[in-house]
């Protein structure tokens, strides 16, 4: 029993030498920041703000930011702590830009790290909210990520239409699209274009990748010939490549694009919401008709939905299938590029964003029938409004869960999806 | 540059606990993947599971050795819960459901709501004392020769680790030389053909995806065991990426497969790590690579590395081209 205690207690101090988990109690552990008021371009200080730092309940110190905006709070070791920003401490012209956004809950700081967080000040009035005007604004929240989420997913339900191959590298081409309009609009290697600008180049880019993607990945693979599952792996080896690729060039930290950052918010007919979310939702709609008509009345469209549906059939009709494949590639990743832009705008860039919005994707486009161009635009606002509005009633971090659970329901119930047909489920 | 200190440390990482905790769950994920053909891409999960199983036991007071049963239990029964409304339907939709299930496992373990039971981001540490207990090595003491040592603390679990991995090759060796083998490969090379026989084709998948869910659960265990603590993000996706790349490496569809899969996985993932990690700090990439971005070159090269396998020699190492699901839906 003594020996075995002994053990134990050497075995802790391997533990503590091996894999470094001991409370470093001797260096100097803080957590600090700088407060500003980004109004676009331009940034201004914020003094006189009270920041507490608490652990589970227990409050571990106090800080003031001083006339530059700074303020620290050393802390005593490694952990994780909450940092909240004293709302009623703020001056009168300036409110956090998130509402609810006043508490950081894990802030993890590792032995001897300065801990820098960020609270999003902008200029503004806060105001309190009655419940009802929050349902309707989670609504509108709501139909931008649907909105979001059709524009990536058109590409992936189409792509699987022509070629029978679910793109798990999908994701991976929303971030990229965002991260090449960071490129041309914030990174100061790029021309530093306004936004909007910075969008056109990101988008063709996206698109000319699916291209030679299809050229000299996938359509080799085809011909090679490659079975679906073996491609289906093939797309995660791509995801997981591209993923990290963009990992290493962007780094791993989310970055904000630099227009519309900040942004007051709009009130009209009981909904208070910032202008980007409904400029958004109007832009993807407009996106989105054109893709439909573009699908229902062009040749082009009309033999894209041929092959989606029996590709033997539209070959022997004399459609240049291969041609035909290549459209939906390149269609389909720009497509998902400029969703990605959005979805930059409407949160940060990050290297796993595309991955992230991948698993709703994916509910999206199985809720909508895999395969079909109109089911996915369906399901992804479905998808959408559903992640946001049940956040009315259920905690934040569970919204990812309310899709998964809506996929699971209606492959139980309707495998083919709303829209799909019956025997491609298999 | 140390060439050979380098090749020590991949050589220890090869035969590390970490190495066996990955044999053991690639052993369960080619039962599912490389015999039946079930596409599980959310078998992190399934550790996950396994690993929060245990460590909750004991956390509510109950034995390790309660806990071990009850965390495989929570692995199999996930394989049940997951199964269940996609096996009658096409590969893909099993892919989908599976990835997204073992991505929101870990959101949902580390939410403040799940913090009373799983202490969330601060995980459960220390749960594994009963194991350490029964050390019979000397733990102040390195075993080995050279650089190439192991204290007695990581001996133990290195010593229990393998012993587990051997014993669940065995039992996949002789299941896969059994009737129900049998009718798994068969369903992985034509479903309708063993249906038509009168097989009852969903009831096989589902305890194909159980029993590996069920070893990629002990795995789980076995991986927090040796770091005595769960934290919610150790279970990573690109866990169940790595576990492809070994299934496929080693060769999918044979016994030996995932064992010496990851074996040669960890000597080179690990080389490559040292080996740039090294150049990187005697300069040879200049300003274009600094260290953390050497540090993630080998991720790179792992997804690169899985889709060259799979172009180029999806049998792997050991596999036999025709036990491939070449396949075709």
């Amino acid at each position: 029993m003594r020996r075995s205690g002994i053990g134990l207690a050497l075995a802790a101090t391997l533990a503590v030498v091996l894999f470094g988990s001991a409370p470093a109690s001797a260096a100097g552990e803080d957590i600090h920041g700088t407060l500003e008021s980004i109004n676009g371009q331009e940034h201004t200080p914020v003094a006189g703000v009270t920041i507490v730092v608490e652990q589970d309940g227990t409050e571990i110190g106090t800080a003031v930011s001083d006339a530059t905006g700074m303020w620290a709070v050393p802390v005593p070791a490694a952990g994780t702590y909450q940092v909240r920003l004293d709302v009623d401490t703020l001056p009168g012209d300036v409110a956090l830009t998130v509402a609810g956004n006043d508490v950081l809950p894990n802030v993890l700081v590792r032995s001897n790290q300065q801990k820098t967080v960020r609270f999003q000040l902008g200029p503004g009035v806060a105001s309190t909210v009655s419940r009802l005007d929050r349902f309707v604004d989670l609504v509108v929240v709501g139909l931008k990520l649907g909105a979001i989420i059709a524009l990536c997913s058109i590409g992936l339900s189409l792509i699987f239409g022509v070629t029978g191959l679910v793109n798990f590298a999908h994701g991976e081409m929303v971030t990229l699209g965002a991260v090449l309009a960071y490129f041309f609009h914030a990174s100061p290697l790029g021309p530093q274009w306004p936004l909007i600008l910075a969008a056109i180049p990101a988008v063709l880019l996206g698109a000319a990748f699916g291209g030679v993607q299809e050229l000299a990945l996938w359509g080799p693979l085809r011909r090679h010939p490659t079975g679906l599952i073996a491609m289906l792996v093939i797309s995660i080896g791509l995801s997981f490549a591209i993923r990290n690729v963009i990992l290493i060039v962007f780094g791993g930290g989310p970055r904000p694009y630099l227009d519309y950052a900040v942004q007051r918010e709009w009130e009209f007919w009981g909904i208070s919401t910032v202008p980007k979310n409904i400029v958004i939702i109007l832009a993807s709609a407009a996106i989105l008709a054109v893709v439909g008509l573009f699908l229902q009345y062009t040749k082009l469209g009309t033999a894209m939905r041929a092959v989606a549906d029996n590709k033997d059939l539209a070959e022997s009709s004399g459609i240049n299938v291969n041609a035909v494949i290549f459209t939906t590639w390149t269609v389909g990743t720009g497509l998902a590029a400029a969703g990605g832009i959005f979805f930059g705008v409407s949160e940060q860039i990050q290297y796993d964003m595309g991955f992230r919005l991948l698993l709703l994707i994916f509910a999206a486009v199985v809720l909508g029938g895999l395969g079909t161009a109109f089911g996915a635009m369906v399901g992804s606002f479905i998808i959408g409004l559903a992640v946001e509005v049940s956040t009315y009633w259920v905690d934040n971090e569970f919204k990812t869960a309310i899709a998964l659970g809506i996929l699971v329901v209606m492959l139980l119930v309707r495998p083919q999806g709303i829209l799909g047909s019956r025997e491609r489920i298999g | 540059m140390d060439y050979f200190g380098i090749l020590v440390d991949a050589l220890r990482a090869a035969v590390g606990p970490v190495a066996a905790a990955y044999a053991l769950s690639a052993t369960g994920l080619n039962l599912q993947f490389g015999y039946t053909g079930l596409l599980n891409f959310g078998h992190v999960g399934f550790m996950l599971a396994g690993a929060y199983g245990a460590a909750i036991t004991v956390e509510a007071g109950g034995s390790l050795w309660l806990g071990i049963p009850i965390g495989i239990a929570a692995a199999v029964a996930l394989g049940l819960l997951l199964g269940f409304p996609t096996l009658r339907l096409r590969a893909d939709y099993l892919a989908i459901v599976t990835i997204s299930a073992a991505e929101i496992l870990r959101l949902v373990v580390r939410s403040t709501w799940a913090h009373p039971v799983t202490r969330s981001v601060f995980g459960i540490r220390a749960f594994a004392d009963e194991f350490f207990d029964l050390n019979p090595f000397d733990v102040g003491r390195d075993y080995g020769w050279g650089d190439f040592r192991f204290s007695g603390r990581q001996l133990w679990v290195i010593v229990v680790s393998w012993t587990i991995v051997a014993a669940a090759g065995l039992l996949v060796y002789r299941m896969i030389h059994s009737p129900w083998g049998r009718v798994i490969r068969a369903i992985r090379e034509d479903e309708d053909a063993a249906r038509s026989l009168g097989k009852h084709v969903f009831s096989y998948k589902l305890q194909s995806l159980m029993l590996g869910g069920g070893l990629a659960g002990l795995a789980g265990i076995l991986l927090a065991v040796e770091q005595q603590s769960v934290f919610p993000d150790t279970w990573m996706p690109k866990i169940t990426f790595f576990l492809y790349v070994i299934v496929i490496l080693g060769g999918a569809g044979t016994v030996m497969g995932p064992i010496v899969g990851a074996i040669v996985f960890q000597f080179l993932f690990f080389f490559f790590d040292r080996f740039m990690t090294s150049a990187q700090l005697q300069g040879w990439f200049g300003d274009v690579l600094d260290a953390t971005g050497a540090a993630q070159v080998k991720l790179v090269l792992v997804g690169v590395g899985l889709m060259a396998l799979m172009a180029v020699r999806p049998q792997g190492i050991f596999g036999h081209r025709e036990e491939l699901l070449i396949d075709e839906r």
